[in-house]
């Protein structure tokens, strides 16, 4: 392959990349419909403290960030739709929770386990092959089941109470939607970093909301900037030799500029504001 | 004493979201192919009725029974069409007119399945009974309010409902909305032979075309034909403040 992907390494990150740029945003549009943009970041947190657990116990943090985050995902769910906590409250419970864990867990661990920053800011450079065999499962898993869904989904995250009436299984799609972004995250964790996994999941679609005029163009949009920002960050951590997660993440937040900008448009500006008052 | 024809029977519902009651014993029943307005004033219990009567809420006590089964154990949903009073339709993202009524088809299908020829055709027709089939590929924010509602009555329609439910579709909408609306239900009866439960708290241009009306004030203080109600000395749609008037007065 060309340059910068002549290497090894430049190549697995690429693919990592890749599935995950094209992953998060494809949910993160859910979300965002949902006016749940904030449910990355809770989840992210969650996986954090999944992290913290597996390197104490010392077993792979993969798996341990998955199973905190997908139980934390399907119980703040349950929380949400039975009405006991409103959904900001719920993800303040468990961003804080989750990052109290984390902390708790690592000072357990006495020596500062150095890998734990790969999963705080992410190391993309530094995938291993079974890392992007994760990544492409797990990527595989969610572009399957939003093909199968993704109807049923776009009319829960548009207007629950009709959806509830048509009688969609809301509660159980609700909870569906819940798990892909707990896994999507900890697919993200390596790539970006739980600091910025969020950022991923609304950046793309606030593009692709200025980009489309449907839902559908909007979600193909997203996942294209989500693409091309993994693929120009990387360019540009090659070349300048930057951090690569944050590199992804600042094409992803200059193209939402510069788009905005051309198309004059303040509509993508309504998820951001609200992405980030919670 | 449930008929075996009716679509919907409500007896002796009474509920309240506290402790203070909203419905108090309200009996309701939609036979086949009747045209039935709910009308009372504002905060009289009318949309929370419907959510009663839909399975979204649950009754403190009574029962309904939709298409003769209880709400909650109701599965054939394709029968029964809502058009809600304010839709909550999440508007971070665009949603064109054809997306919006493309969902009516999910309950027809089941949420797992593709859409095929026939849906795409049964979409397209309900879009030309609303007549936006020119304005399908529009984002449903940039329409009118009045526009909007015919999306959502089109939505309704997608799965070509026994019944129909309707919260307030002509509210806050222009009369030629209003003319548009009333073809728009005179077109899905004629062709299905679709009831429909009409919640307003004004009748305009449909008043004419009603079998039934009844009059919500917390329970039911009038359950009739338009003529009886008119011989009460109440002018249906004509005036349209008569009514609201009326309903002040009665009960
Ligand atoms: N979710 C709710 N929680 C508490 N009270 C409610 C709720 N929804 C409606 N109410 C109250 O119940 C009464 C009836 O409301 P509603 O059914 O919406 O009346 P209508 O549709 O006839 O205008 C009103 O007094 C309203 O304030
Ligand atoms: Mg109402």
């Amino acid at each position: 392959m060309p340059w910068p992907f002549e290497r090894e390494y430049m190549q697995l990150a690429l693919v990592a990349g890749l599935v995950v740029g094209a992953c998060a945003p494809l949910i993160g549009a859910f979300l965002v419909q949902k006016r749940m943009s904030l449910l990355g970041d809770g989840i992210g947190h969650l996986a954090f403290a999944g992290v913290a657990a597996g390197l104490l116990l010392d077993v792979w943090p993969v798996w341990t960030a998955l199973a905190v985050s997908v139980l934390g995902a399907v119980a703040l769910e349950r929380l949400r739709a039975r009405g006991s906590a409103s959904g900001d409250l719920a993800l303040a419970l468990f961003f804080y929770g989750g990052i109290a864990g984390g902390v708790v867990l690592i000072g357990l661990a006495e020596s500062l386990n150095a890998n734990i920053f790969s999963f705080l800011f992410g190391s993309l450079l530094t995938v291993s092959a079974a890392d992007v065999w994760t990544v492409v499962v797990i990527g595989a898993l969610i572009v399957l089941t939003i093909a199968l869904s993704g109807r049923a989904l776009f009319a829960v995250v548009a207007d629950e109470e009709w959806a509830r009436v048509a009688g969609l299984p809301v509660d159980r799609l609700n909870t569906l939607l819940a798990v892909l972004t707990a896994v999507t995250i900890v697919a993200a964790m390596r790539v970006v970093g739980v600091l910025l996994i969020a950022a991923l999941m609304v950046l793309p679609v606030a593009s692709g909301q200025l980009l489309a005029r449907s839902f559908r163009r909007a979600l193909v949009w997203s996942v294209a900037v989500g693409i091309v920002s993994v693929v120009l960050g990387l360019v540009a951590a090659r070349q300048w030799a930057l951090a690569p997660g944050g590199s992804i993440v600042l094409v992803a937040a200059s193209a939402f500029g510069i788009l905005s900008a051309i198309t004059g448009g303040s509509r993508g500006g309504s998820i951001l504001r609200r992405s980030h008052s919670g | 004493m449930s008929g075996p024809g009716e679509l919907l029977r409500a007896q002796a519902l009474s509920f309240g979201y506290g402790a203070e009651p909203i419905l108090r014993d309200v009996d309701l029943s939609i036979d086949p192919k009747e045209f039935v307005a709910l009308v009372g004033p504002n905060g009289s219990g009318k949309s929370t009725l419907l959510k009663i009567l839909l399975g979204l809420l649950k009754p403190d006590s009574g029962s309904v029974e939709l298409f003769g089964v209880e709400p909650s154990r109701f599965r054939e949903r394709w029968r029964l069409g809502y058009v809600p009073q304010r839709p909550s339709l999440g508007r971070e993202l665009p949603a064109t007119v054809q997306e919006v009524v493309s969902m009516g088809r999910l309950s027809r299908v089941g949420w797992r399945a593709r859409q095929r020829p026939a849906d795409r055709r049964e979409i397209e027709h309900a879009l030309d009974s609303v007549a936006l089939f020119e304005l399908r590929s529009r984002p449903i924010n940039e329409l009118s309010v009045g526009q909007q509602q015919r999306a959502f009555i089109a939505r309704a329609f997608a799965s070509s409902p026994e019944l129909l439910v309707l919260d307030e579709p002509i509210a806050g909408v222009d009369t030629e909305s209003q003319q548009r609306f009333r073809d728009s239900l005179a077109h899905l009866r004629r062709e299905h032979g679709s009831a429909v439960l009409l919640v307003s708290h004004e009748l305009g241009a449909v008043a004419e075309d009603l079998d039934r009306v009844i009059v919500l004030k917390g329970a039911v203080v009038f359950d009739g034909s338009p003529k009886e109600l008119v011989a009460q000395g109440v002018s249906l749609g004509i005036h349209g403040e008569d009514l609201p008037l009326w309903l002040e007065r009665l009960g």
